[in-house]
């Protein structure tokens, strides 16, 4: 039953075959026995989980049920849940309660769907490995003594030990796509305003954008369908029509143009692993072999990818965290003088190193004297690496290459050298810049490690993504396999 | 020397929209502190703002008003700082691109202090009006040491109205912020309310020598919430840098607070201590785009606006520049006169001012009402006046007759003027055989008086017209009684 999809395990519940609470204990089960040695979860409530699936096979027995009703899911400590604990894994929100849904939320509450618990994640999800958490540090199902990526490390890692099904993450500069590479996953970050991030913690607003995790490209597709849609309360949610992701899965790659960037390969190779490299070219030829044909393309603008997101993601966290003040919710120092007293240590006991790292590179760029120097540089920035794309796509359907430069890194290896840390994202970060649907999916392993392959589409081309994954997914068998634990 | 005082203002106007500039929560004022403050408003995680369309459509027709330029594209932008009311700890602001650049306010100096004063004209430039967000309230009281936070009013929509340095006194300022303040509410973008912060303004004052052209260092005198604050803080502020200048002291840039309990500013941050508010453009709200349709469609629905009214009011009703200037001092003034003037006929535009601002304002003076509850509908003082107009009823007896509609005989019907003029009998006598009638009556009955006028004591004629009004019970049309009685007397 655990290495079901989506898709079988919908089948298999509208067979009678299992019902929804025994298919949420099969894997609460599973959580209580296996996750104290991966940290998957911050929050599991067994009681709440088993009463949505008792009303999910309510729902279905009255025979309303539809692809996702009954289906469990983990889902990211990022997204707020009415009566849920909702930490965004920080001291700052270690005791709140939310007291309403994030609107992804409410979409999987009204298809049915049943969740498992919150997952880990780095704090305020800036990070690439899980590790800045307030809760602790998740595990790589693959190698419990790697990191599983991040910052969505929790549900990258509940998935891949089937402690789920499939689950959420947010993508801000490669948070599903990279931690996905690691614990060999298929996640989908779309286009930016595809998901609506009403009740989805902000880190940098303009770059934040949620999507789902799972095993398969058709997995996702379904998952998307669910969450992504227009909502008011988002202003830069898209105003589209309601779009099946599922419709392309089928067509037949012959004549599609991948564009490789020369920028990823040969000369900018910028460090990539020879392992991973051959996993990726193994992958292309798969590619060829399925019809697709492969074109050189140019992102010139990408080595200014990461000075500009650490400019631009910091400023907007700068300010999107100054809410955490002590004042209304979340963590209060126990001890002050005064209100600017109360301020500072409340701020300095309930953030971590990472946090107060971007809030104080943030503050810094947006000081007055500063702010051209650094914020309109980098929204120029902004403005060249999204015309390279556009550029880039008039020549090819879609851009492949490696999804991180490395496999999965050894836990505490690169918590003390931030700057190698952030190279950690420097294939996936251009891609939030220019606001891009992208994907990482299972293309082998390299010593025993996953290796994900990425795949960048132009605006809404989700259903175009998808579609090659899934080719990709029926010609190779990368994606079925699973970490030996538990 | 002869010092220069410049001045410029920023005003606030809390915008007349029934939920907030960004979430679904009321602003009406008074509720129990926090009733009015939902998840946006509290600023929970993971919250977003929604821009109202309503606060916009306030700034668009601000903007058409005072003849600026509504800006095609503006941007909101967040002006970051800490305070415990600030729940998102920055205000949602409008910074590099506002939504309305320029335009100008008319003010008159002299027009409303008192009649057949000559009136001086200037235009306030203004620089720019963008949209923000009000913060919330902290209380002080009854918290055992602590501060209480009021969320209610976080959110709520402001105009931020600001102008040129183009004040030279503090009777300009006080002048130009009435002006604004009769403006904002004569197009409904906000109801002006003083006593509840609806209408507030921050003063930017400098001196300088007379003829220097630079300006000299401003301070700024923060919320002041009544036109008499304006003035008093102004004057206060103006003469103590003047007095520090002479003294030989510097003027350094400072925010200051008035005191009213003393008169007196004193200084609450200098320059060093300022804030960097870090400013930069919302990523949450998308840059606000204002189309030529929804202008137009703004601009259709514009009353005719202060100004051009009371320029109409001289030349279509021949009416003092007085008159026209306080018959414009707001919408309903406005209104309540034009629509007396259509029901009494337009050559009675004189009567009808006199009666709005005399006897109407008053009685509601008297009884402490504002002009929409009055029980005298327009319709009704217009038939009142055109009665007099037309000779029906002596201006005295006219009293009576509008006492009787103030207590709401005639119920609201628009003729109930001449309802009561027929039902107590009030209709003036101006029949000449009448008068004469009642005239030879008098006489005969009054030989002693005859002779003593004809003996050429005048007050005899007094107390035969007294005698004739009393006999006629007050309704000869007196022109008419006194010239035929003259004419019988000396005939």
């Amino acid at each position: 039953m655990i290495d079901r999809t989506l898709k079988q395990l919908a089948q298999a519940l509208s067979a009678k075959e299992i019902s929804s609470v025994e298919l949420a204990r099969l894997y609460l089960d599973r959580i209580d026995r296996i996750d104290p040695r991966i940290k998957a979860y911050i929050t599991v409530d067994r009681e709440k989980t088993l009463a949505q699936a008792a009303a999910a096979d309510a729902r279905r027995a009255a025979g309303e049920a539809g692809p996702l009703t009954g289906i469990p899911l983990a889902q990211k400590d990022i997204f707020c849940a009415e009566g849920w604990r909702t930490t965004c894994g920080s001291k700052m929100l270690g005791n709140f309660v939310c007291p309403y849904d994030a609107a992804v939320i409410e979409r999987f509450n009204a298809a049915g769907a049943v969740m498992l618990g919150k997952t880990n994640m780095d704090e305020f999800a800036m990070g690439s490995s899980t590790e800045t958490s307030y809760f602790g540090v998740t595990r790589n199902p693959w190698d419990v003594g790697r990191v599983p990526g991040g910052s969505s490390g929790g549900s990258a890692a509940a998935v891949a030990a089937r402690l789920a099904p499939a689950a959420t993450g947010t993508d801000t500069g490669g948070s599903i796509r990279q931690p996905a590479a690691l614990c060999n996953l298929t996640g989908i970050k779309p286009t930016y305003g595809v998901v609506s991030r009403y009740g989805m913690i902000a880190y940098a607003s303009s770059l934040d954008q949620g999507g789902p995790m799972a095993r398969t490209a058709e997995d996702c597709a379904l998952l998307l369908k669910v969450m992504a849609g227009f909502d008011a309360r988002d202003s830069t949610s898209l105003e589209r029509p309601a779009e099946d992701y599922a419709r392309d899965l089928e067509k037949p790659l012959a004549g599609l143009k991948i564009g490789l960037p020369k920028e990823f390969f040969g000369e900018g190779g910028e460090g990539c692993d020879a392992g991973v490299m051959r996993r990726i070219e193994e992958a292309l030829a798969e590619y060829r072999r399925l019809g697709a044909q492969t074109v050189e393309v140019g992102l010139p603008s990408m080595k200014l990818a990461i000075p500009a997101y650490y400019v631009i993601a910091s400023a907007e966290a700068s300010s999107n965290l100054a809410r955490y003040d002590g004042v209304r919710y979340g963590y209060r120092a126990p001890e002050y003088d005064d209100i600017i007293d109360m301020y500072m240590k409340t701020r300095a006991q309930g953030f971590g190193e990472e946090v107060k790292r971007r809030i104080l590179i943030g503050t810094y760029v947006l000081s007055h004297g500063y702010y051209d120097a650094y914020y309109l540089q980098a929204q120029r920035i902004r403005r060249l690496i999204a015309g390279d794309f556009a550029e880039a796509f008039k020549r090819c359907d879609l851009i492949m290459g490696p999804t991180s430069p490395t496999t999965a890194f050894r836990i505490g290896e690169r918590v003390s050298d931030p700057v190698r840390m952030y190279l950690s994202d420097i294939y996936t970060i251009a891609v939030n810049l220019a606001g891009l649907p992208a994907m990482s999916m299972p293309a082998g392993f390299a010593e025993g490690l996953p290796v994900g392959l990425q795949v960048i589409g132009d605006y809404f081309a989700e259903a175009k993504l998808l579609n090659a994954a899934h080719r990709y997914q029926q010609a190779t068998d990368w994606h079925l396999r699973r970490p030996t634990i538990g | 020397m002869n010092w220069e005082i410049v001045i410029g203002l920023e005003t606030h106007a809390h915008l007349a929209t029934r939920s907030k500039i960004f979430s679904g929560s009321s602003t009406a004022f008074g509720a129990e502190p926090n009733a009015q403050a939902n998840a946006v408003d509290l600023a929970l995680p993971g919250v977003l703002p929604v821009l109202n369309r309503a606060a916009v459509e306030c700034a668009i027709r601000f903007g058409l008003a005072v003849e600026g330029r509504v800006a095609r594209k503006s941007v909101f932008a967040r002006k970051n700082y800490f305070y415990p009311d600030l729940p998102k700890a920055y205000q949602i602001s409008q910074y590099e691109l506002p939504v309305v650049v320029g335009g100008g306010v008319a003010i008159s100096l002299g027009k409303t202090e008192k009649a057949g004063e000559e009136a001086m004209e200037k235009t306030i430039r203004l620089t720019r009006a963008h949209l923000e967000e009000d913060a919330g309230k902290s209380l002080h009281e009854d918290f055992r040491g602590k501060s209480g936070i009021d969320l209610n009013r976080a959110g709520t929509p402001l105009l931020e109205i600001v102008s040129e340095p183009d004040m030279r006194s503090s009777a300009e300022a006080v002048a130009y912020a009435r002006a604004l303040h009769t403006l904002v509410r004569w197009i409904g973008v906000s109801d002006g309310n003083l006593q509840e912060g609806s209408f507030r303004c921050d003063a930017n004052v400098s001196v300088r020598p007379a003829g220097q052209r630079e300006f000299g260092t401003r301070r700024e005198i923060k919320n002041l919430n009544s036109f008499r604050f304006l003035q008093q803080a102004i004057d206060y502020e103006a003469q103590w840098q003047i007095a520090t200048l002479e003294d030989g002291g510097r003027i350094e840039q400072a925010t200051v607070l008035f005191d009213p309990g003393t008169g007196e500013t004193r200084a609450m941050r200098t320059k060093e201590d300022a804030h960097d508010y870090r400013y930069f453009p919302d990523p949450d709200l998308l840059p606000l785009i204002i189309d030529d349709e929804w202008i137009e469609r703004a601009r259709a629905a514009m009353p005719e606006l202060p100004e051009p009214r009371r320029r109409r009011f001289i030349d279509e009703y021949g009416l003092s520049a007085y008159d026209a200037a306080t018959l414009t001092s707001s919408l309903e003034v406005a209104d309540y006169f034009e629509a007396a003037v259509a029901a009494a006929g337009g050559s009675a535009a004189k009567p009808c001012a006199n009666w709005v601002m005399g006897d109407l304002a008053a009685r509601l003076n008297r009884e402490d009402r504002a002009l929409a509850e009055s029980p005298v509908s327009a319709a009704q003082l217009g038939g009142l006046v055109a009665r007099i107009v037309d000779g029906t009823l002596s201006n005295n007896i006219a009293k009576q007759v509008f006492e009787a509609l103030w207590n709401g005989e005639g119920g609201n019907h628009p003729k109930a003027a001449d309802e009561i003029i027929e039902k107590r009998g009030l209709k003036q006598i101006t029949d000449a055989g009448a008068i004469d009638a009642l005239l030879d009556q008098v006489l005969a009955a009054n030989p002693s008086m005859v002779a003593e006028f004809k003996a050429g004591r005048e007050k005899a004629f007094n107390a035969l017209v007294g005698q004739a009004m009393k006999a006629a019970r007050g309704k000869a049309n007196p022109q008419q009684l006194n010239a035929r009685l003259r004419e019988k007397l000396e005939r």
